[in-house]
């Protein structure tokens, strides 16, 4: 096991059963992941990112290929690889605390006492300055502090991976600085191996070592990694008057840019578009055909 | 911040802030409106509803005269509550009576044979009242001791769901009219003893009531069961809980807001299929009290009717408060406008 190796995707590919056909999400997706290194995925809505973090999740299965982490193949879910869900995913009954809480003692249950996880909780929490709202209840909260505690959560569970699903996607713009200076400082703490999926080019170029950028589907797959050359820690105001910031951030535009107008065939777009408004069209629909009978 | 050693406000304090913060954010005039709007409208129908139905009622002759109005039935409601305490006082007179008998006796011949013989007057309007509460209230119980555990099983499990659908919407609609002679039938031939702890009955209107609300409660725990949010049994997933700790931490606390609006449901239905239970089947109760006066046709009957129709009334409404007041309690969607 080397450590640029740490974790592998190879040959990924996932088809999905809908109601008009198998429909090819991914193929041929490929990608080694160094032990501490933070990896954006960037890619326009409905191309497969949140696919690819949920296969690397084990909430998904590939269809062909595979997942590998630290030399074992990913076949479930599992707490080594903690996710921070794009809507919080907080219980909405238990207060922040006991949300972490709840992860917490489920892998730690058995090594920490109970002051250790006590304290491990709070500590977390610290982490992401949430101290002072620790017994309030997701209703009570902001949206930025729900996210906060979603990722305290994923973090105190000490994963190997931390698979990051557009976590700051619904906060607002200054929201989301903080919270991406925040997580900057965490990682320059821990040094925790990060995939965060995302749209907004700033939020790549400035939080990664590398940004994978992602075709249209179907059948999406990689189109480029783009390496992130900048020295650490980063601060988003001197960055944004640097050539090189300016310059990888140009890059990544092209990429979005130039694909999307050389992909440019309105039939497929329009496609994407309709089935980003209603990810997962099974799913929906049968839930609400539940809905109707029962009622 | 720790949660051990955070110290428990006093309860002079608390009340000394709510009282302070209580006076800042009242405004004498807005909070007279408010007053005069959550209370005077109400009121304002009351009174309107009672002139509209004194009018009508002094048009109606029925044969067994002239349909009651508001002051009849509050008269006949009094007359009930004080037929109650002198059944009451007659009652505590006659054990009293034995006892003394008993005493003599027992001062006369100390090995003298004493028995207390129980006292066998005829229920009265508030007994009656105590029977139906307790009737329902055993009905309701049994339900919902069925329902939510199939309803859980049934979210889920979509197999279990598909087999036990078809049973349930075909049972749902049944009338406990239906109900009752079957339940009669086989109380009667199941249970027997020479000494039963309960009336048979009480045990034909608690089964007919069960039997009539165990429906919405299935229903609404399998739907908010089967709709609990993909991305907390995602969460689920991450952690590994195991099927058992998925269930009593994430699946159940998700469906209580459903499960509780399921057992409002079925509180009020049981409600009155018991009344209507306890009418056909001369079962005691508040049902059997209507039935009584009704063949009694006296003069006073209808309007003793009408006392127990608005008794039935506010008790069901009193019932879907309590059960309202206990759902806002346990729900965690505070956002919820639950009404
Ligand atoms: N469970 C599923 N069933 C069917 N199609 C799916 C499912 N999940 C995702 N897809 C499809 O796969 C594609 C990629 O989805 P997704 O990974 O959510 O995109 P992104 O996160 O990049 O916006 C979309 O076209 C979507 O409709
Ligand atoms: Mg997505």
């Amino acid at each position: 096991m080397t450590t640029d190796n740490y974790l592998e995707l190879s040959q990924v590919a996932i088809t999905f059963p809908t109601p008009k056909g198998p429909f090819l999400a991914l193929q041929d997706v490929n990608l080694k992941i160094a032990k501490g290194e933070f990896i954006s995925v960037i890619g326009h809505s409905g191309c497969g990112k949140s696919t690819v973090l949920n296969i690397v999740a084990g909430l998904h299965q590939a269809t062909t290929g595979g997942v590998i982490l630290e030399g074992k193949e990913v076949t479930e879910p599992g707490p080594d690889r903690a996710v921070v869900f794009q809507n919080h995913s907080l219980l909405p009954w238990l207060t922040a605390y006991e949300n972490v809480e709840l992860a917490v003692k489920r892998v730690f249950g058995k090594k920490k006492s109970k002051q250790e996880i006590a304290q491990w909780v709070e500590h977390n929490l610290g982490l992401v300055h949430m101290e002072h709202a620790m017994h309030k209840r997701p209703h009570e909260i902001s949206g930025g502090m729900k996210q906060r505690v979603g990722i305290a959560r994923a973090l105190a569970m000490e994963p190997k991976v931390l698979l990051m699903d557009e976590p700051f996607g619904a906060l607002d713009a200054l929201t989301r600085a903080h919270m991406q200076d925040s997580l900057m400082e965490i990682q320059n703490r821990l040094n925790n191996t990060v995939i965060m999926v995302t749209h907004d080019v700033d939020e790549a170029v400035l939080l990664s070592d590398r940004i994978v950028m992602m075709n249209q589907g179907p059948g999406a797959t990689i189109g480029e990694i783009l390496k992130i050359d900048l020295p650490r820690p980063r601060d988003r105001v001197t960055l944004a008057e640097t050539p090189e910031y300016n310059h990888y951030r140009a890059a990544v535009l092209q990429f979005l840019y130039a694909k999307k107008h050389a992909s440019a065939k309105p039939a497929v777009k329009s496609e994407a578009v309709e089935e980003t408004a209603e990810p997962e069209p099974g799913l929906v629909s049968l839930e609400e055909h539940k809905k109707k009978k029962f009622g | 911040m720790n949660s051990q050693t955070a110290t428990i406000p006093k309860a002079g304090d608390l009340a000394r802030n709510w009282i302070s913060k209580w006076l800042a954010d009242s405004n004498p005039v807005a909070t007279l409106k408010d007053m005069s709007f959550n209370l005077g409208v109400p009121l304002l129908a009351l009174v309107a509803f009672c002139l509209l139905w004194a009018g009508v009622a002094s048009k109606v002759q029925t044969s067994l005269g002239q349909l009651p109005g508001p002051t009849m039935v509050w008269g006949q409601a009094m007359t009930l509550y004080q037929e109650h305490k002198a059944e009451r006082e007659k009652e505590a007179a006659f054990y009293e009576r034995q006892e003394q008998r008993n005493a003599e006796k027992l001062a006369a011949d100390p090995n003298a044979d004493v028995k207390i013989r129980p006292y066998t007057g005829k229920p009265t309007f508030i007994d009656q009242i105590k029977t139906s509460l307790f009737t329902v209230a055993t009905g309701f119980l049994l339900a919902a001791l069925i329902a939510i555990p199939v309803g859980i099983v049934c979210g889920l499990n979509s197999g279990l769901y598909r087999a036990f659908n078809p049973l349930i919407q075909i049972f749902k609609p049944v009338s406990p009219l239906a109900w009752l002679p079957i339940v009669t039938m086989v109380v009667s031939a199941l249970y027997v003893s020479d000494d039963p702890m309960f009336s048979k009955s009480y045990l034909n209107s608690a089964i007919t009531v069960m039997l009539c609300c165990v429906w919405p409660t299935i229903i609404n725990t399998t739907v908010g069961v089967a709709s609990v949010d993909k991305d907390l049994l995602n969460v689920s997933r991450v952690l590994r809980l195991s099927w058992f700790t998925n269930v009593i931490k994430i699946v159940i606390p998700s469906a209580i807001p459903m499960i509780f609006t399921g057992l409002r449901v079925s509180l009020g239905i049981g409600w009155m299929v018991l009344i209507a239970a306890e009418m056909l089947a001369q079962n005691p109760g508040l049902g059997k009290f209507v039935w009584d006066e009704f063949q009694n046709g006296s003069s006073d009957s209808l309007a003793r009717i009408m006392a127990a129709v608005f008794t039935i009334g506010i008790i069901g409404f009193l019932l879907d408060r309590i059960m309202l007041g206990i759902q806002r309690w346990v729900s965690w969607d505070k956002a919820a406008n639950l009404r």
